[in-house]
């Protein structure tokens, strides 16, 4: 297997319920061993794009594979090989911690599954909990033992949608940290997620917005891709200046960050002499700053919601 | 304030209507149940009934005898649809169930009957479901008598006063006494399992997707068959039980005979637990919801009881709700319990009742697989 591998190669995806489009044309290609952030608004078709990927759902046109199998013809072999964690938790609340490792091993068929049930138990420090129901636990644990239970079967590709949704910082933190070691061993990750600092992590990131992706980058370079500039702003009388900054020509996005304002804009030197009549006032201080992945994003969501309302 | 608001009750009913109109299949439920009922009700079921299939053996072939059999025939009770030429094919149809009745006239009837030697006829009756028979069985001795009154003119027309010049003998066979139980406690196994085990698996798979676990099966590599055999198996066993307690009871409280062999009701325990298991397997996954399950386990039960023969005499029913009854499975099972229990039928004689149920079964069987669906369209 050589590195550059194409682990995920779609080409035209699109799925249609009735006459709405939720997945329109869809382009994707996941290199071995990358973790790849799908981000986007709720809606966008993010969970319909990874069903595809999975053989969950049929896409209506477009084709592809998924760690080289067809994913239309040969979803089968694909399910074998792919662990995918619902956004919902889809485990069996009625069954212990243990019963439904050992369930989900016995559904893949895999070796020596009491040494497997009883390593990801340890893994997780629920050894001491096995006999408890999984209904019992909390969001948190909900996500790990999901994780866990999707990882049994070593899979060579993680499909994860919004896998931290509604868990803790610090288990969010957690759930990362294991990630990257998986991604290190050479599993492909493809994970959905709403939240910056999340997509920041990713190799690649792909937003997708109306179920289209607008862009597809490396995370380092995405924001220059973008092409947007940005001015920081702090001080007194923010509502009021961000109400008048909003009908100037060459001002892009207002948006807030704590105690300070963000404003960006496509030409930077039009941003600058817009902003310019405001420098001086000695109740604001001023400082032009590197566009961040938000920023960028929500360049890319006004731009797509004028594109597709 | 007002303590009672109009306003709200407003508001919760137009919620309602809403709701309503939204789950259709209560809705044609709430349409569709009374509207079977009474068809059902109505025309299908007849618990007097008439026109019951009967076997004609007529050896004398006289005047006399001919009288006989068209009074019979014009009582309405029986309709001789068979001729059988032995007596072990007679037999034969009566254990099978083809025919309720047998009526047989001996050789040399007409001729003893003029002598006044007062000859017998004989009514074999099906007795297992005593409503059925006992019109006919009541009632025969005084047809025969009516039916040879016009006969008995002339130089014999002493022998038409009383007593009856003919000896109507009858036998009832399989349930002698006629005790109801006999005939509705085996055929109540047939409505317990049709309800529970249709039951059970038809919220198998809706409560599946009802949780959201079904799309974490379904992202797992499993095959259809594969589920369906691991979704109704273990109730199979839970069908066992119901059938013991059942026999169990029928032997120590009911004290019903056990004619046949206890080899041939298992296997039509077996194949009757796994067609309903597959009935239940089925709805669930063209339902959306348990709810919506359970509504067509509900709706499929009516007919199987009230069509099956279990509450009301099957060949008393109409002609087309006769053919509604031999699609159900319910009514194969009556015949093979009835069969095997009352009537110490065998296998081989109750192959006409088997072959049915295995037909259902690789139908629904097979429907069942091509509606399950393994992606989430």
């Amino acid at each position: 297997m050589s590195d550059h591998e194409i682990i995920i190669d779609v080409k035209g995806l699109t799925k249609k319920y009735g006459e709405k489009t939720v997945v329109d044309d869809f382009d994707l290609q996941v290199p071995k061993g990358t973790v790849y952030g799908f981000l986007g608004p709720n809606g966008s078709g993010k969970t319909t794009t990874i069903r595809m990927v999975c053989g969950l759902l049929l896409p209506n046109e477009g084709s592809g594979t998924a760690l080289g199998y067809d994913v239309v013809k040969e979803s089968a072999e694909i399910k074998k090989r792919v662990g995918y964690m619902t956004q919902k938790f889809s485990l069996w609340e009625d069954l212990t911690i243990r019963e439904n490792l050992e369930f989900v091993a016995r559904m893949y068929q895999v070796e020596n599954r009491e040494e497997k049930v009883g390593e990801a138990l340890d893994d997780l420090g629920l050894s001491a909990r096995s006999h408890q129901l999984a209904g019992s636990l909390s969001g948190g644990w909900k996500q790990r033992l999901a994780l866990a239970a999707c990882m049994l079967h070593d899979p060579a590709l993680l499909l994860l949608d919004e896998p931290t949704a509604g868990v803790d910082p610090k288990a969010r933190r957690e759930f990362w940290d294991t990630i990257h070691i998986l991604a290190d061993r050479g599993v492909t990750i493809l994970v959905s997620t709403h939240y910056m600092d999340e997509a920041i992590q990713c190799d690649y990131i792909a937003y997708i917005a109306y179920g289209r992706k607008l862009i597809d980058a490396p995370s380092a370079e995405l924001v220059d891709q973008v092409g947007i500039h940005t001015w920081r702003v702090e001080g007194k009388g923010l509502k009021a200046l961000s109400r008048k900054l909003e009908k100037i020509e060459g001002v892009g996005d207002i948006a807030r960050f704590g105690t300070a304002l963000h404003i960006t804009g496509t030409d930077k030197e039009k941003l600058r002499s817009s902003l310019e009549p405001y420098f001086d006032d000695p109740l604001l201080e001023w400082q032009e700053r590197r566009p961040g992945l938000e920023e960028a994003f929500i360049h890319l969501m006004t731009g797509s919601e004028d594109n597709f309302q | 304030m007002s303590i009672f608001s109009f306003a709200r009750v407003k508001a919760v009913l137009l919620k309602e209507f809403v709701q309503m109109r939204r789950d259709r299949t209560t809705f044609a439920m709430m349409i569709g149940v009374p509207i079977m009922q009474l068809i059902l009700f109505g025309f299908a079921i007849n618990s007097d009934p008439r026109h019951l299939p009967a076997a004609l053996m007529d050896r004398d072939q006289s005047v006399f005898s001919r009288s006989v059999t068209h009074a019979a025939e014009n009582s309405t009770f029986i309709d001789f649809t068979h001729h059988p030429a032995t007596e072990m094919e007679a037999e034969r149809l009566i254990r099978e169930g083809e025919v309720s009745f047998i009526f047989i006239i001996p050789e040399n009837f007409g001729r003893n009957l003029a002598r006044g030697e007062n000859p017998q006829v004989l009514l074999v009756a099906d007795a297992t479901d005593p409503s059925a028979s006992s019109g006919a069985v009541n009632s025969m001795k005084q047809i025969v008598a009516e039916g040879l009154r016009r006969d008995l003119s002339g130089s014999l027309g002493a022998l038409a006063q009383a007593p009856p010049p003919v000896d109507v003998v009858i036998h009832k066979r399989y349930n002698p006494a006629g005790i109801t139980q006999y005939n509705i406690i085996p055929g109540l196994l047939g409505i317990i399992i049709a309800m529970t085990m249709t039951m059970i698996t038809a919220v198998a798979i809706t409560r599946e997707k009802e949780r959201g676990t079904m799309e974490n099966l379904l992202a797992m590599p499993i095959k259809p068959l594969e589920m369906m055999i691991g979704k109704i198996s273990p109730y199979v066993i839970i069908g066992y039980v119901q059938t013991v307690v059942v026999l169990i009871a029928a032997e120590f409280a009911f004290e019903i005979p056990m004619a046949g062999s206890h080899l041939t009701l298992f296997a039509a325990v077996t194949l009757y637990i796994i067609v309903n298991l597959l009935i239940g397997f089925f709805f669930s996954s063209i339902a959306q919801t348990q709810m919506q399950a359970l509504q067509m386990t509900f709706f499929l039960l009516l007919p199987q009881i009230l069509l099956s023969g279990f509450l009301f005499p099957f060949l008393g029913m109409p002609r087309w709700a006769q053919y509604i009854g031999e699609a159900l499975p319910a009514t194969h099972f009556m015949r093979l319990m009835r069969g095997v229990m009352l009537k110490g039928a065998d296998a081989a004689d109750l192959f006409a009742s088997f072959w049915p149920l295995g037909a259902i079964m690789l139908v629904v069987g097979t429907m069942a697989m091509i509606r399950y669906k393994t992606t989430l369209d």
